[in-house]
């Protein structure tokens, strides 16, 4: 019988070009013994919470550069919950101000991470929130 | 409402979580697999295989989109090695899969190795069942040639596509996995790259080599006849399709050739009998493990730890162990 594993979602909401940070984080993860799914470039937060669902994943992370995560973070929560996956946790990943990071978490985001975060990190959270 | 019975109502949550159960092999994923059982049956279960980056999620993509145009439900079983060190994985083939989000028709399930290779195809057949019971009249199942594991695969799927592509060096790559044996069908992706032709002319060369074989897997190597009442069944010769997995290219007539293996194999009936010998494969594992199980539980440990000793002194075979184990009951 294989022990429980994480199963985490990670992908890149919005129209930005790249996702090499999000790769990073997803190859992290993975060394840390996770299994990743990644979905790649231009995610809908539709898109995203469909493939959170059909994934079975205990968390979300998101990489998010181009500032819209006021909005992108409440969205995709809502249809988490929409869906019956409330439990289901959400990070960010990417250049979020300071001033914005205490209302992301009061909505439910569990960790909210900068270029220069380590993943260590972010690995240790992630093994918190889904305990 | 039990998450059976939610799966029946078509609720995907409950059908997610099912397939968790199944996954981790919980008690609660076997009862969803007995409870499920006579619901499955029905579905075509189509197996994806290739050397990496031949275009296999592609091309499950352009499947799906041209299922989906028949109305068909198709669901999809996306599997990637594990890391044999950390025990992670990324599973990365949903995004050459982003055309069918949105589509209530459709469910993607990404899956990690997870190490054993038994545990591998139970999980998979298990996935595959609740689909079935749950409606999708398609299920595809895409792994990662590298041998065994895929040979475990197409003796679960009706329909296997190996999938080469020109560019990956002058080896066929399916040669060099040992699965070209196991394709109903090859596929050559890629064909809007230079070297197709070459491509395609050393699998034709390969499949005149290779004697056409029946694809049905025998069972304690017993052989499973086709129906009786089928005449000189003609044998199946895996037919080539080029295919351009960016475009679509060739995937209507790729579907045909799908459809065209399916009759086959209800015609002849090769698809009873691959049904007959998964059941039983699937049967011997269980009674296997339930068997292994109740003899532990009567066997007091300090006595098999006793009998062990010796097997390590190597006064005793592994045999003989058992034998006495067994009360003399063993052959
Ligand atoms: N030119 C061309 N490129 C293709 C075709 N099909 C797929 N590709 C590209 O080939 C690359 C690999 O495609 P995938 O569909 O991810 O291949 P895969 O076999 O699923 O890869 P793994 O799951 O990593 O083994 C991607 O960049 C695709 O866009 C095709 O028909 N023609
Ligand atoms: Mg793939």
């Amino acid at each position: 019988m294989t022990d429980k594993k994480i199963r985490v979602l990670v992908a890149k909401p919005g129209l930005d070009g790249h996702d090499r940070g999000a790769k990073v984080v997803a190859r992290a993860l993975r060394d840390a013994g996770m299994e990743v799914i990644y979905t790649g470039l231009r995610q809908t937060p539709e898109m995203i919470a469909e493939a959170a669902l059909q994934e079975d994943v205990d968390i979300v992370g998101l990489s998010i550069l181009s500032g819209a995560h006021m909005a992108l973070a409440p969205r995709i929560l809502e249809l988490l919950k929409a869906n019956g996956q409330s439990k289901v946790k959400v990070f960010i990943g990417g250049i979020v101000p300071d001033e914005d990071v205490p209302q992301l978490k009061q909505i439910g985001v569990t960790g909210v991470y900068g270029p220069g975060a380590s993943t260590e990190d972010i690995i240790k959270d992630i093994k918190e929130a889904v305990k | 409402m039990d998450l059976v019975t939610q799966i029946l109502n078509g609720d995907r949550l409950a059908l997610a979580r099912v397939l968790t159960h199944i996954e981790n092999d919980t008690q609660d994923g076997r009862a969803a697999l007995a409870t499920l059982f006579p619901h499955a049956g029905k579905a075509h279960l189509i197996g994806v295989t290739g050397a990496p980056g031949t275009g296999k999620s592609s091309l499950v993509n352009q499947l799906a989109l041209y299922f989906r145009k028949q109305n068909k439900r198709v669901a999809i079983v996306a599997v990637d090695p594990s890391s044999p060190f950390t025990g992670g994985a990324v599973l990365g083939d949903r995004v050459r899969m982003r055309d069918l989000s949105g589509d209530a028709g459709i469910f993607i399930r990404s899956m990690a190795t997870r190490g054993s290779l038994g545990g591998l195809a139970q999980a998979t057949a298990g996935m595959t069942q609740v689909f079935d019971a749950a409606g999708f009249e398609i299920v595809m199942i895409e792994t990662v040639g590298a041998g065994q594991s895929e040979v475990d695969i197409a003796r679960l799927a009706h329909t296997t596509l190996v999938v080469e592509a020109p560019g990956l060096g002058d080896d066929i790559q399916a040669i060099k996995a040992g699965i070209l044996e196991i394709a109903d069908i090859l596929v050559v992706n890629k064909a809007d790259r230079p070297g197709v032709e070459n491509t395609e002319k050393a699998l034709k060369s390969m499949l005149e080599l290779s004697h056409p074989t029946q694809h049905i897997f025998s069972h304690h190597g017993k052989y499973m006849s086709a129906a009786p009442q089928v005449k000189d069944a003609a044998l199946w010769i895996p037919p080539i399709q080029r295919t351009i997995s960016i475009d679509g290219t060739g995937i209507p007539e790729l579907a045909e050739q799908i459809a065209i293996h399916a009759e086959h194999l209800r015609v002849s009936g090769d698809w009873a009998a691959r049904e007959r010998a998964r059941l039983e494969s699937e049967m011997d594992a269980v009674l296997q493990e339930t068997l292994v199980s109740q003899f532990r539980e009567r066997v007091p440990e300090s006595k098999y730890d006793e009998v062990m000793m010796q097997v390590y002194k190597r006064s005793l075979s592994p045999r003989e162990a058992v034998k006495m184990l067994t009360n003399g009951r063993a052959k």
